[in-house]
Protein backbone atom coordinates (compact mmCIF):
# COMPACT_ATOMS: atom_id res chain seq x y z
CA UNK A 1 0.00 0.00 0.00
CA UNK A 2 1.40 3.37 -0.98
CA UNK A 3 1.79 5.82 1.91
CA UNK A 4 0.51 9.40 1.69
CA UNK A 5 4.11 10.66 1.41
CA UNK A 6 4.68 8.31 -1.57
CA UNK A 7 1.67 9.83 -3.30
CA UNK A 8 2.88 13.36 -2.56
CA UNK A 9 6.31 12.55 -3.96
CA UNK A 10 4.79 11.01 -7.12
CA UNK A 11 2.51 14.02 -7.60
CA UNK A 12 5.48 16.34 -7.38
CA UNK A 13 7.43 14.23 -9.91
CA UNK A 14 4.41 14.22 -12.24
CA UNK A 15 3.66 17.95 -11.64
CA UNK A 16 0.14 17.08 -10.60
CA UNK A 17 -1.70 18.69 -7.70
CA UNK A 18 -4.20 16.63 -5.76
CA UNK A 19 -6.06 17.74 -2.66
CA UNK A 20 -5.31 16.09 0.72
CA UNK A 21 -8.88 14.74 0.67
CA UNK A 22 -8.16 12.86 -2.57
CA UNK A 23 -5.03 11.12 -1.25
CA UNK A 24 -6.64 8.05 0.40
CA UNK A 25 -8.65 7.20 -2.74
CA UNK A 26 -5.69 7.80 -5.08
CA UNK A 27 -3.47 5.71 -2.83
CA UNK A 28 -5.95 2.81 -2.66
CA UNK A 29 -6.58 2.73 -6.41
CA UNK A 30 -2.94 3.15 -7.38
CA UNK A 31 -1.98 0.36 -4.96
CA UNK A 32 -4.55 -1.97 -6.50
CA UNK A 33 -3.30 -1.16 -10.03
CA UNK A 34 0.30 -1.85 -8.97
CA UNK A 35 -0.87 -5.06 -7.31
CA UNK A 36 -2.47 -6.15 -10.57
CA UNK A 37 0.62 -5.39 -12.69
CA UNK A 38 2.71 -7.31 -10.13
CA UNK A 39 1.49 -10.47 -11.93
CA UNK A 40 4.33 -9.70 -14.34
CA UNK A 41 6.89 -10.58 -11.68
CA UNK A 42 5.86 -14.25 -11.80
CA UNK A 43 6.99 -14.71 -15.41
CA UNK A 44 10.42 -15.93 -16.32
CA UNK A 45 11.68 -13.46 -18.93
CA UNK A 46 15.37 -14.31 -18.80
CA UNK A 47 16.86 -14.04 -22.28
CA UNK A 48 13.82 -12.18 -23.67
CA UNK A 49 14.62 -8.94 -25.50
CA UNK A 50 12.38 -6.08 -24.35
CA UNK A 51 10.01 -4.88 -27.06
CA UNK A 52 9.64 -1.11 -27.11
CA UNK A 53 7.73 -0.85 -30.33
CA UNK A 54 5.78 -3.00 -32.82
CA UNK A 55 7.83 -1.89 -35.82
CA UNK A 56 11.21 -3.47 -35.90
CA UNK A 57 12.54 -1.00 -38.44
CA UNK A 58 15.17 1.70 -38.17
CA UNK A 59 13.92 5.23 -37.64
CA UNK A 60 13.51 7.13 -40.89
CA UNK A 61 15.74 10.18 -41.39
CA UNK A 62 14.90 13.35 -43.25
CA UNK A 63 17.09 16.06 -44.73
CA UNK A 64 18.07 18.68 -42.17
CA UNK A 65 16.22 21.57 -43.78
CA UNK A 66 13.71 24.08 -42.48
CA UNK A 67 10.21 23.07 -43.53
CA UNK A 68 8.06 25.09 -41.11
CA UNK A 69 7.04 28.67 -41.65
CA UNK A 70 6.55 31.18 -38.82
CA UNK A 71 2.93 30.92 -37.68
CA UNK A 72 3.39 32.06 -34.11
CA UNK A 73 0.39 34.37 -34.18
CA UNK A 74 -1.94 31.50 -35.04
CA UNK A 75 -0.30 29.18 -32.51
CA UNK A 76 -0.38 31.74 -29.72
CA UNK A 77 -4.14 32.18 -30.04
CA UNK A 78 -4.43 29.08 -27.82
CA UNK A 79 -2.09 30.45 -25.16
CA UNK A 80 -3.69 31.51 -21.86
CA UNK A 81 -1.44 34.59 -21.55
CA UNK A 82 0.74 36.25 -24.20
CA UNK A 83 2.44 39.63 -24.21
CA UNK A 84 4.53 41.02 -27.09
CA UNK A 85 4.60 37.54 -28.71
CA UNK A 86 5.92 35.97 -25.50
CA UNK A 87 4.24 33.30 -23.38
CA UNK A 88 3.85 34.56 -19.83
CA UNK A 89 4.69 32.33 -16.85
CA UNK A 90 5.28 33.09 -13.15
CA UNK A 91 8.57 34.79 -12.38
CA UNK A 92 11.37 32.19 -12.35
CA UNK A 93 14.50 34.31 -11.73
CA UNK A 94 14.67 36.88 -8.92
CA UNK B 1 -25.12 5.80 -50.12
CA UNK B 2 -22.20 6.58 -52.46
CA UNK B 3 -24.10 5.01 -55.36
CA UNK B 4 -27.19 7.12 -54.57
CA UNK B 5 -25.05 10.25 -54.57
CA UNK B 6 -23.43 9.42 -57.87
CA UNK B 7 -26.76 8.57 -59.49
CA UNK B 8 -28.02 11.88 -58.01
CA UNK B 9 -30.95 10.16 -56.29
CA UNK B 10 -29.95 12.14 -53.23
CA UNK B 11 -27.77 15.23 -52.90
CA UNK B 12 -24.87 15.65 -50.48
CA UNK B 13 -26.76 18.57 -48.95
CA UNK B 14 -29.85 16.41 -48.34
CA UNK B 15 -27.69 13.74 -46.74
CA UNK B 16 -25.89 16.24 -44.51
CA UNK B 17 -29.22 17.78 -43.45
CA UNK B 18 -30.68 14.33 -42.77
CA UNK B 19 -27.89 13.47 -40.32
CA UNK B 20 -27.71 16.96 -38.79
CA UNK B 21 -31.47 16.72 -38.14
CA UNK B 22 -31.03 13.34 -36.50
CA UNK B 23 -28.20 14.67 -34.33
CA UNK B 24 -30.47 17.54 -33.28
CA UNK B 25 -33.28 15.11 -32.51
CA UNK B 26 -31.40 12.35 -30.70
CA UNK B 27 -28.15 13.69 -29.32
CA UNK B 28 -29.64 15.56 -26.38
CA UNK B 29 -30.21 12.11 -24.86
CA UNK B 30 -27.16 10.31 -26.22
CA UNK B 31 -24.43 12.96 -25.71
CA UNK B 32 -22.41 11.39 -28.53
CA UNK B 33 -21.15 14.74 -29.86
CA UNK B 34 -19.01 17.37 -28.15
CA UNK B 35 -19.16 19.77 -31.11
CA UNK B 36 -21.55 19.77 -34.07
CA UNK B 37 -20.20 21.61 -37.11
CA UNK B 38 -23.47 22.15 -38.98
CA UNK B 39 -22.43 25.24 -40.94
CA UNK B 40 -19.19 23.71 -42.11
CA UNK B 41 -20.93 20.44 -42.98
CA UNK B 42 -23.43 22.23 -45.20
CA UNK B 43 -20.64 24.19 -46.92
CA UNK B 44 -18.67 20.97 -47.54
CA UNK B 45 -21.86 19.30 -48.79
CA UNK B 46 -22.57 22.16 -51.20
CA UNK B 47 -19.03 21.84 -52.57
CA UNK B 48 -19.57 18.08 -52.92
CA UNK B 49 -22.79 18.69 -54.85
CA UNK B 50 -20.96 20.97 -57.27
CA UNK B 51 -18.38 18.26 -57.90
CA UNK B 52 -21.08 15.61 -58.32
CA UNK B 53 -22.87 17.85 -60.84
CA UNK B 54 -19.67 18.09 -62.84
CA UNK B 55 -19.16 14.33 -62.66
CA UNK B 56 -15.97 14.86 -60.66
CA UNK B 57 -16.82 12.72 -57.64
CA UNK B 58 -13.92 11.09 -55.78
CA UNK B 59 -13.93 8.14 -53.35
CA UNK B 60 -16.02 9.74 -50.59
CA UNK B 61 -17.58 12.81 -52.19
CA UNK B 62 -20.59 13.89 -50.15
CA UNK B 63 -20.45 11.12 -47.56
CA UNK B 64 -20.97 12.43 -44.02
CA UNK B 65 -18.58 11.43 -41.24
CA UNK B 66 -17.95 12.30 -37.59
CA UNK B 67 -14.48 12.61 -36.08
CA UNK B 68 -13.48 11.50 -32.61
CA UNK B 69 -12.52 14.64 -30.71
CA UNK B 70 -8.94 13.40 -30.41
CA UNK B 71 -8.21 14.39 -34.04
CA UNK B 72 -7.09 17.99 -34.55
CA UNK B 73 -9.43 19.96 -36.79
CA UNK B 74 -8.30 23.39 -37.99
CA UNK B 75 -10.54 26.15 -36.69
CA UNK B 76 -12.76 23.72 -34.75
CA UNK B 77 -12.51 22.93 -31.03
CA UNK B 78 -10.44 19.81 -30.28
CA UNK B 79 -10.90 18.92 -26.61
CA UNK B 80 -9.91 15.26 -26.17
CA UNK B 81 -12.90 15.38 -23.78
CA UNK B 82 -10.72 17.11 -21.21
CA UNK B 83 -11.11 20.31 -19.22
CA UNK B 84 -7.43 20.80 -20.09
CA UNK B 85 -8.35 21.46 -23.73
CA UNK B 86 -11.87 22.83 -23.24
CA UNK B 87 -10.97 25.98 -25.23
CA UNK B 88 -8.38 24.54 -27.58
CA UNK B 89 -8.89 25.35 -31.26
CA UNK B 90 -6.40 23.44 -33.36
CA UNK B 91 -4.31 25.51 -35.78
CA UNK B 92 -4.07 22.55 -38.18
CA UNK B 93 -5.81 19.38 -39.40
CA UNK B 94 -4.75 15.86 -38.46
CA UNK B 95 -3.65 13.83 -41.49
CA UNK B 96 -6.71 11.59 -41.04
CA UNK B 97 -9.02 14.62 -41.14
CA UNK B 98 -7.19 16.13 -44.11
CA UNK B 99 -7.24 12.90 -46.14
CA UNK B 100 -10.92 12.20 -45.54
CA UNK B 101 -11.79 15.80 -46.46
CA UNK B 102 -9.63 15.55 -49.59
CA UNK B 103 -11.52 12.38 -50.55
CA UNK B 104 -14.74 14.40 -50.30
CA UNK B 105 -16.13 13.43 -46.89
CA UNK B 106 -18.40 15.91 -45.10
CA UNK B 107 -17.59 16.44 -41.39
CA UNK B 108 -20.69 16.47 -39.15
CA UNK B 109 -18.84 17.20 -35.92
CA UNK B 110 -16.57 15.89 -33.17
CA UNK B 111 -17.57 12.93 -31.04
CA UNK B 112 -17.41 12.45 -27.29
CA UNK B 113 -14.85 10.06 -25.81
CA UNK B 114 -13.11 9.09 -22.59
CA UNK B 115 -10.76 11.87 -21.48
CA UNK B 116 -7.52 11.56 -23.48
CA UNK B 117 -8.88 8.16 -24.65
CA UNK B 118 -8.32 6.70 -21.17
CA UNK B 119 -11.32 4.56 -20.39
CA UNK B 120 -13.54 1.73 -21.57
CA UNK B 121 -16.97 3.23 -20.89
CA UNK B 122 -16.88 6.88 -22.00
CA UNK B 123 -17.54 7.87 -18.38
CA UNK B 124 -14.26 9.76 -17.92
CA UNK B 125 -15.26 12.50 -20.39
CA UNK B 126 -15.29 16.06 -19.01
CA UNK B 127 -18.52 16.48 -21.03
CA UNK B 128 -20.36 13.63 -19.33
CA UNK B 129 -20.98 10.02 -20.29
CA UNK B 130 -22.34 8.90 -23.66
CA UNK B 131 -25.46 6.71 -23.48
CA UNK B 132 -25.76 3.40 -25.30
CA UNK B 133 -28.58 3.67 -27.89
CA UNK B 134 -29.58 0.05 -27.17
CA UNK B 135 -30.33 1.00 -23.56
CA UNK B 136 -29.62 4.51 -22.35
CA UNK B 137 -28.91 3.35 -18.80
CA UNK B 138 -25.84 1.54 -20.14
CA UNK B 139 -22.44 2.66 -21.41
CA UNK B 140 -21.58 2.48 -25.14
CA UNK B 141 -18.02 1.31 -24.34
CA UNK B 142 -14.95 3.45 -24.79
CA UNK B 143 -12.88 5.27 -25.42
CA UNK B 144 -14.42 5.93 -28.87
CA UNK B 145 -17.88 5.74 -27.24
CA UNK B 146 -19.35 8.81 -28.95
CA UNK B 147 -18.33 7.49 -32.38
CA UNK B 148 -19.82 4.06 -31.59
CA UNK B 149 -23.12 5.46 -30.25
CA UNK B 150 -23.43 7.90 -33.18
CA UNK B 151 -23.07 5.10 -35.75
CA UNK B 152 -25.34 2.75 -33.77
CA UNK B 153 -28.10 5.38 -33.52
CA UNK B 154 -27.64 6.23 -37.21
CA UNK B 155 -27.01 9.89 -36.40
CA UNK B 156 -23.75 9.53 -38.32
CA UNK B 157 -23.18 6.90 -41.01
CA UNK B 158 -19.53 6.46 -40.02
CA UNK B 159 -17.00 7.86 -37.58
CA UNK B 160 -13.29 7.84 -36.93
CA UNK B 161 -11.85 6.40 -33.74
CA UNK B 162 -8.54 5.55 -32.13
CA UNK B 163 -7.51 2.30 -30.51
CA UNK B 164 -4.73 2.03 -27.91
CA UNK B 165 -6.00 -1.04 -26.02
CA UNK B 166 -9.39 -1.71 -27.63
CA UNK B 167 -10.87 1.78 -27.88
CA UNK B 168 -12.39 1.15 -31.33
CA UNK B 169 -13.27 -2.55 -31.09
CA UNK B 170 -14.72 -2.63 -27.55
CA UNK B 171 -17.26 0.21 -28.08
CA UNK B 172 -18.05 -1.20 -31.55
CA UNK B 173 -18.94 -4.52 -29.90
CA UNK B 174 -20.99 -2.97 -27.08
CA UNK B 175 -22.86 -0.67 -29.48
CA UNK B 176 -23.48 -3.18 -32.28
CA UNK B 177 -21.32 -1.63 -35.01
CA UNK B 178 -18.24 -2.63 -37.03
CA UNK B 179 -14.90 -1.37 -35.69
CA UNK B 180 -11.53 -1.65 -37.44
CA UNK B 181 -8.13 -1.06 -35.87
CA UNK B 182 -5.48 -1.20 -38.60
CA UNK B 183 -1.85 -2.32 -38.28
CA UNK B 184 0.31 -0.02 -36.17
CA UNK B 185 1.72 2.60 -38.56
CA UNK B 186 -0.84 1.99 -41.33
CA UNK B 187 -2.68 5.26 -40.63
CA UNK B 188 -0.80 8.45 -39.74
CA UNK B 189 -0.85 9.59 -36.12
CA UNK B 190 -0.04 13.20 -37.09
CA UNK B 191 -2.52 15.50 -35.40
CA UNK B 192 -3.98 12.69 -33.30
CA UNK B 193 -3.47 13.65 -29.66
CA UNK B 194 -1.02 11.10 -28.29
CA UNK B 195 -1.88 8.74 -25.44
CA UNK B 196 0.59 5.83 -25.76
CA UNK B 197 2.62 6.35 -28.91
CA UNK B 198 3.77 2.75 -29.43
CA UNK B 199 0.17 1.49 -29.21
CA UNK B 200 -2.08 4.25 -30.63
CA UNK B 201 -3.65 3.65 -34.04
CA UNK B 202 -6.46 5.42 -35.88
CA UNK B 203 -9.33 3.50 -37.43
CA UNK B 204 -13.05 3.60 -38.12
CA UNK B 205 -16.45 2.68 -36.72
CA UNK B 206 -19.05 1.93 -39.39
CA UNK B 207 -22.17 -0.11 -40.02
CA UNK B 208 -20.42 -2.53 -42.39
CA UNK B 209 -16.99 -3.87 -43.29
CA UNK B 210 -17.64 -2.43 -46.76
CA UNK B 211 -17.85 1.10 -45.35
CA UNK B 212 -14.75 0.48 -43.24
CA UNK B 213 -12.85 -0.60 -46.37
CA UNK B 214 -13.86 2.56 -48.20
CA UNK B 215 -12.75 4.85 -45.36
CA UNK B 216 -9.51 2.99 -44.68
CA UNK B 217 -8.60 3.33 -48.34
CA UNK B 218 -8.83 7.11 -48.00
CA UNK B 219 -7.12 7.36 -44.58
CA UNK B 220 -4.23 4.92 -44.85
CA UNK B 221 -0.81 5.46 -46.32
CA UNK B 222 2.58 6.98 -45.80
CA UNK B 223 2.86 10.36 -44.11
CA UNK B 224 6.25 11.99 -43.71
CA UNK B 225 4.94 13.88 -40.66
CA UNK B 226 4.61 10.67 -38.62
CA UNK B 227 7.98 9.02 -38.06
CA UNK B 228 6.32 5.61 -37.52
CA UNK B 229 4.20 5.75 -40.69
CA UNK B 230 4.55 2.68 -42.91
CA UNK B 231 5.66 3.18 -46.50
CA UNK B 232 3.93 0.05 -47.84
CA UNK B 233 1.46 0.79 -50.65
CA UNK B 234 -2.25 0.96 -49.76
CA UNK B 235 -4.41 -1.72 -51.45
CA UNK B 236 -7.79 -0.79 -52.93
CA UNK B 237 -9.55 -2.35 -49.97
CA UNK B 238 -13.05 -1.61 -51.23
CA UNK B 239 -12.35 -3.38 -54.56
CA UNK B 240 -11.03 -6.53 -52.89
CA UNK B 241 -14.02 -7.33 -50.67
CA UNK B 242 -15.95 -9.37 -53.20
CA UNK B 243 -13.01 -11.59 -54.11
CA UNK B 244 -13.79 -15.27 -53.80
CA UNK B 245 -13.37 -16.87 -50.42
CA UNK B 246 -9.99 -18.54 -50.37
CA UNK B 247 -8.76 -21.35 -48.21
CA UNK B 248 -9.01 -19.65 -44.82
CA UNK B 249 -7.98 -21.07 -41.46
CA UNK B 250 -9.17 -19.35 -38.32
CA UNK B 251 -7.33 -19.95 -35.06
CA UNK B 252 -9.41 -20.06 -31.89
CA UNK B 253 -7.58 -19.63 -28.57
CA UNK B 254 -9.59 -21.64 -26.07
CA UNK B 255 -8.24 -19.35 -23.32
CA UNK B 256 -10.49 -16.61 -24.72
CA UNK B 257 -13.52 -18.56 -23.57
CA UNK B 258 -12.45 -18.90 -19.92
CA UNK B 259 -14.47 -16.71 -17.60
CA UNK B 260 -16.54 -15.30 -20.43
CA UNK B 261 -20.26 -14.57 -20.02
CA UNK B 262 -21.90 -17.87 -21.10
CA UNK B 263 -24.41 -16.29 -23.48
CA UNK B 264 -21.67 -14.10 -24.97
CA UNK B 265 -19.57 -17.23 -25.51
CA UNK B 266 -22.50 -18.97 -27.22
CA UNK B 267 -22.98 -16.04 -29.63
CA UNK B 268 -19.29 -16.05 -30.54
CA UNK B 269 -19.26 -19.86 -31.01
CA UNK B 270 -22.28 -19.54 -33.29
CA UNK B 271 -20.49 -16.87 -35.34
CA UNK B 272 -17.44 -19.12 -35.68
CA UNK B 273 -19.73 -21.96 -36.80
CA UNK B 274 -21.21 -19.59 -39.40
CA UNK B 275 -17.70 -18.84 -40.72
CA UNK B 276 -17.04 -22.58 -40.86
CA UNK B 277 -20.24 -23.04 -42.87
CA UNK B 278 -18.94 -20.37 -45.26
CA UNK B 279 -15.82 -22.44 -45.86
CA UNK B 280 -13.33 -21.46 -43.18
CA UNK B 281 -11.45 -24.11 -41.25
CA UNK B 282 -11.31 -23.67 -37.47
CA UNK B 283 -8.24 -24.67 -35.55
CA UNK B 284 -7.42 -24.41 -31.89
CA UNK B 285 -4.37 -22.22 -31.18
CA UNK B 286 -2.37 -21.58 -28.04
CA UNK B 287 -1.49 -18.03 -26.99
CA UNK B 288 0.56 -18.97 -23.96
CA UNK B 289 1.27 -15.49 -22.60
CA UNK B 290 -1.93 -13.66 -23.58
CA UNK B 291 -2.97 -13.60 -19.92
CA UNK B 292 -0.18 -11.07 -19.34
CA UNK B 293 -1.59 -8.53 -21.74
CA UNK B 294 -3.62 -6.52 -19.21
CA UNK B 295 -0.77 -6.17 -16.66
CA UNK B 296 1.81 -5.46 -19.42
CA UNK B 297 -0.48 -2.86 -20.95
CA UNK B 298 -1.09 -1.10 -17.63
CA UNK B 299 2.64 -0.54 -17.31
CA UNK B 300 3.50 0.37 -20.91
CA UNK B 301 0.49 2.60 -21.68
CA UNK B 302 0.61 4.73 -18.49
CA UNK B 303 4.41 5.05 -18.84
CA UNK B 304 4.06 6.46 -22.34
CA UNK B 305 1.07 8.57 -21.28
CA UNK B 306 2.92 10.16 -18.38
CA UNK B 307 5.55 11.31 -20.85
CA UNK B 308 3.14 12.36 -23.64
CA UNK B 309 0.87 14.31 -21.32
CA UNK B 310 3.74 16.31 -19.83
CA UNK B 311 3.20 18.80 -22.67
CA UNK B 312 -0.03 20.01 -21.07
CA UNK B 313 1.22 22.66 -18.68
CA UNK B 314 -1.04 25.66 -19.27
CA UNK B 315 1.69 27.77 -20.88
CA UNK B 316 1.44 27.45 -24.66
CA UNK B 317 -2.10 26.02 -24.57
CA UNK B 318 -4.41 24.25 -22.17
CA UNK B 319 -6.05 25.05 -18.88
CA UNK B 320 -4.52 27.71 -16.63
CA UNK B 321 -5.72 27.99 -13.05
CA UNK B 322 -7.11 31.27 -11.66
CA UNK B 323 -4.52 33.32 -9.84
CA UNK B 324 -1.71 31.13 -11.14
CA UNK B 325 0.57 34.15 -11.70
CA UNK B 326 1.40 34.44 -8.02
CA UNK B 327 2.65 30.86 -7.66
CA UNK B 328 6.15 29.44 -7.95
CA UNK B 329 6.71 27.62 -11.22
CA UNK B 330 6.37 24.04 -9.91
CA UNK B 331 3.15 24.79 -8.04
CA UNK B 332 1.91 26.66 -11.12
CA UNK B 333 2.36 23.52 -13.27
CA UNK B 334 0.88 21.31 -10.57
CA UNK B 335 -2.21 23.49 -10.15
CA UNK B 336 -2.87 23.84 -13.90
CA UNK B 337 -2.55 20.10 -14.41
CA UNK B 338 -4.36 19.19 -11.20
CA UNK B 339 -7.38 21.22 -12.28
CA UNK B 340 -7.16 20.38 -15.99
CA UNK B 341 -7.04 16.57 -15.75
CA UNK B 342 -9.76 14.25 -14.45
CA UNK B 343 -9.31 11.42 -11.95
CA UNK B 344 -8.59 8.56 -14.40
CA UNK B 345 -6.03 10.60 -16.36
CA UNK B 346 -4.31 11.51 -13.08
CA UNK B 347 -4.23 7.84 -12.05
CA UNK B 348 -2.57 6.85 -15.29
CA UNK B 349 -0.02 9.66 -15.15
CA UNK B 350 0.86 8.68 -11.58
CA UNK B 351 1.06 4.97 -12.48
CA UNK B 352 3.34 5.85 -15.38
CA UNK B 353 5.49 8.09 -13.21
CA UNK B 354 5.80 5.31 -10.63
CA UNK B 355 6.83 2.55 -13.06
CA UNK B 356 9.40 4.80 -14.72
CA UNK B 357 10.90 6.14 -11.50
CA UNK B 358 14.37 5.22 -10.29
CA UNK B 359 14.45 1.81 -8.62
CA UNK B 360 11.25 0.54 -10.27
CA UNK B 361 12.11 0.89 -13.95
CA UNK B 362 13.59 -2.62 -14.41
CA UNK B 363 11.00 -4.44 -12.32
CA UNK B 364 8.02 -2.83 -14.01
CA UNK B 365 8.75 -1.14 -17.30
CA UNK B 366 11.46 -3.43 -18.63
CA UNK B 367 9.62 -6.54 -17.42
CA UNK B 368 6.44 -5.32 -19.17
CA UNK B 369 8.36 -4.79 -22.40
CA UNK B 370 9.66 -8.35 -22.16
CA UNK B 371 6.13 -9.65 -21.56
CA UNK B 372 5.07 -7.62 -24.60
CA UNK B 373 7.67 -9.48 -26.66
CA UNK B 374 6.37 -12.86 -25.41
CA UNK B 375 2.80 -11.91 -26.35
CA UNK B 376 3.88 -10.66 -29.78
CA UNK B 377 5.83 -13.89 -30.38
CA UNK B 378 2.73 -15.90 -29.42
CA UNK B 379 0.76 -14.25 -32.23
CA UNK B 380 3.63 -14.67 -34.73
CA UNK B 381 3.77 -18.38 -33.87
CA UNK B 382 0.00 -18.78 -34.24
CA UNK B 383 0.08 -17.07 -37.64
CA UNK B 384 2.42 -19.76 -38.95
CA UNK B 385 -0.57 -22.13 -38.79
CA UNK B 386 -3.62 -19.91 -39.19
CA UNK B 387 -4.68 -16.81 -41.15
CA UNK B 388 -6.64 -15.18 -38.33
CA UNK B 389 -7.09 -15.44 -34.61
CA UNK B 390 -10.73 -15.09 -33.60
CA UNK B 391 -12.76 -14.86 -30.42
CA UNK B 392 -14.99 -12.54 -28.43
CA UNK B 393 -14.28 -8.79 -28.51
CA UNK B 394 -15.42 -8.27 -24.91
CA UNK B 395 -16.14 -10.50 -21.90
CA UNK B 396 -19.71 -9.20 -21.47
CA UNK B 397 -22.26 -7.03 -23.27
CA UNK B 398 -22.69 -3.36 -22.26
CA UNK B 399 -22.79 -2.63 -18.51
CA UNK B 400 -24.53 0.05 -16.48
CA UNK B 401 -23.39 3.66 -16.26
CA UNK B 402 -21.60 3.93 -12.89
CA UNK B 403 -21.39 0.16 -12.45
CA UNK B 404 -17.61 -0.18 -12.78
CA UNK B 405 -16.33 3.30 -11.97
CA UNK B 406 -15.31 2.55 -8.39
CA UNK B 407 -12.91 -0.26 -9.29
CA UNK B 408 -10.31 0.56 -11.98
CA UNK B 409 -9.20 -3.07 -12.28
CA UNK B 410 -12.71 -4.25 -13.13
CA UNK B 411 -12.89 -1.51 -15.78
CA UNK B 412 -9.47 -2.45 -17.20
CA UNK B 413 -10.52 -6.09 -17.65
CA UNK B 414 -13.01 -5.01 -20.34
CA UNK B 415 -10.08 -4.88 -22.72
CA UNK B 416 -8.72 -8.31 -21.90
CA UNK B 417 -9.31 -9.64 -25.45
CA UNK B 418 -8.39 -6.51 -27.38
CA UNK B 419 -5.09 -5.37 -25.82
CA UNK B 420 -3.01 -8.18 -27.36
CA UNK B 421 -3.41 -6.77 -30.89
CA UNK B 422 -2.16 -3.36 -29.71
CA UNK B 423 0.86 -4.76 -27.91
CA UNK B 424 1.79 -6.73 -31.05
CA UNK B 425 0.79 -3.93 -33.47
CA UNK B 426 -1.65 -6.16 -35.37
CA UNK B 427 -4.78 -5.24 -37.36
CA UNK B 428 -8.08 -6.38 -35.84
CA UNK B 429 -11.78 -5.95 -36.46
CA UNK B 430 -14.91 -6.36 -34.35
CA UNK B 431 -18.16 -7.23 -36.13
CA UNK B 432 -21.62 -7.57 -34.58
CA UNK B 433 -22.25 -11.30 -34.09
CA UNK B 434 -25.39 -11.66 -32.03
CA UNK B 435 -27.37 -10.43 -29.04
CA UNK B 436 -27.15 -11.27 -25.37
CA UNK B 437 -30.13 -10.17 -23.26
CA UNK B 438 -31.12 -7.80 -26.10
CA UNK B 439 -27.66 -6.22 -26.26
CA UNK B 440 -25.20 -6.54 -29.12
CA UNK B 441 -21.91 -8.42 -28.78
CA UNK B 442 -18.94 -8.66 -31.13
CA UNK B 443 -16.73 -11.21 -32.81
CA UNK B 444 -13.09 -10.14 -33.03
CA UNK B 445 -10.73 -11.22 -35.81
CA UNK B 446 -7.00 -10.46 -35.57
CA UNK B 447 -4.67 -10.76 -38.58
CA UNK B 448 -0.91 -10.60 -39.27
CA UNK B 449 0.57 -7.14 -39.98
CA UNK B 450 -0.84 -5.36 -43.05
CA UNK B 451 -3.49 -8.01 -43.72
CA UNK B 452 -6.35 -5.49 -43.51
CA UNK B 453 -7.65 -6.49 -46.95
CA UNK B 454 -8.18 -10.11 -45.91
CA UNK B 455 -9.60 -9.08 -42.56
CA UNK B 456 -12.16 -6.85 -44.25
CA UNK B 457 -12.98 -9.55 -46.77
CA UNK B 458 -13.74 -12.15 -44.10
CA UNK B 459 -15.85 -9.61 -42.21
CA UNK B 460 -17.66 -8.72 -45.43
CA UNK B 461 -18.42 -12.37 -46.26
CA UNK B 462 -19.69 -12.85 -42.69
CA UNK B 463 -21.91 -9.78 -43.02
CA UNK B 464 -23.32 -11.01 -46.33
CA UNK B 465 -24.44 -14.18 -44.56
CA UNK B 466 -25.75 -12.53 -41.37
CA UNK B 467 -27.83 -9.48 -40.50
CA UNK B 468 -26.60 -8.61 -36.98
CA UNK B 469 -24.93 -5.46 -38.32
CA UNK B 470 -28.21 -4.27 -39.84
CA UNK B 471 -30.16 -4.29 -36.58
CA UNK B 472 -31.00 -0.81 -35.34
CA UNK B 473 -31.81 0.01 -31.72
CA UNK B 474 -35.50 0.68 -31.00
CA UNK B 475 -36.46 4.28 -31.51
CA UNK B 476 -33.58 5.05 -33.88
CA UNK B 477 -34.84 3.41 -37.06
Amino acid sequence: MLRPEDIERLCRLARLEITPAEIPDVSAKLSSILGMVDQLQAVDTSGVAPMAHPLERPQRLRPDTVTEVDRHELYQRNAPLVERDLYLVPKVIE
Amino acid sequence: MAADLRARRVSATELARHFLDRIERFDRDLNAFITVTAEQALAQAAAADRRLAKGEATLLTGLPIAHKDIFCTAGVKTTCASRMLDNFVSPYDATVVERLADAGAVMLGKTNMDEFAMGSSNETSFYGPVKNPWNRALVPGGSSGGSAAAVAARIAPAATGTDTGGSIRQPAALSGVTGLKPTYGRVSRYGMIAFASSLDQAGVLTQTAEDAALLLEAMAGFDARDSTSLEDPVPRYSQLLGDPWEDVTIGVPEKFFDGLDADNAAAVRAALAELEKLGAKLKSVELEYIGLSVPAYYVVAPAEASSNLSRFDGVRFGHRAEGAAGLDLTTFYMRNRGEGFGAEVKRRILTGTYVLSAGYFDAYYLQAQKARKLISDDFARAFRDVDFVAGPTTPTPAFGIGQKTSDPIEMYLNDIYTIGANLAGLPAISVPCGFVRNLPVGLQLVAPPLHEARLLKVAHHFQRATDWHRRTPDGYA
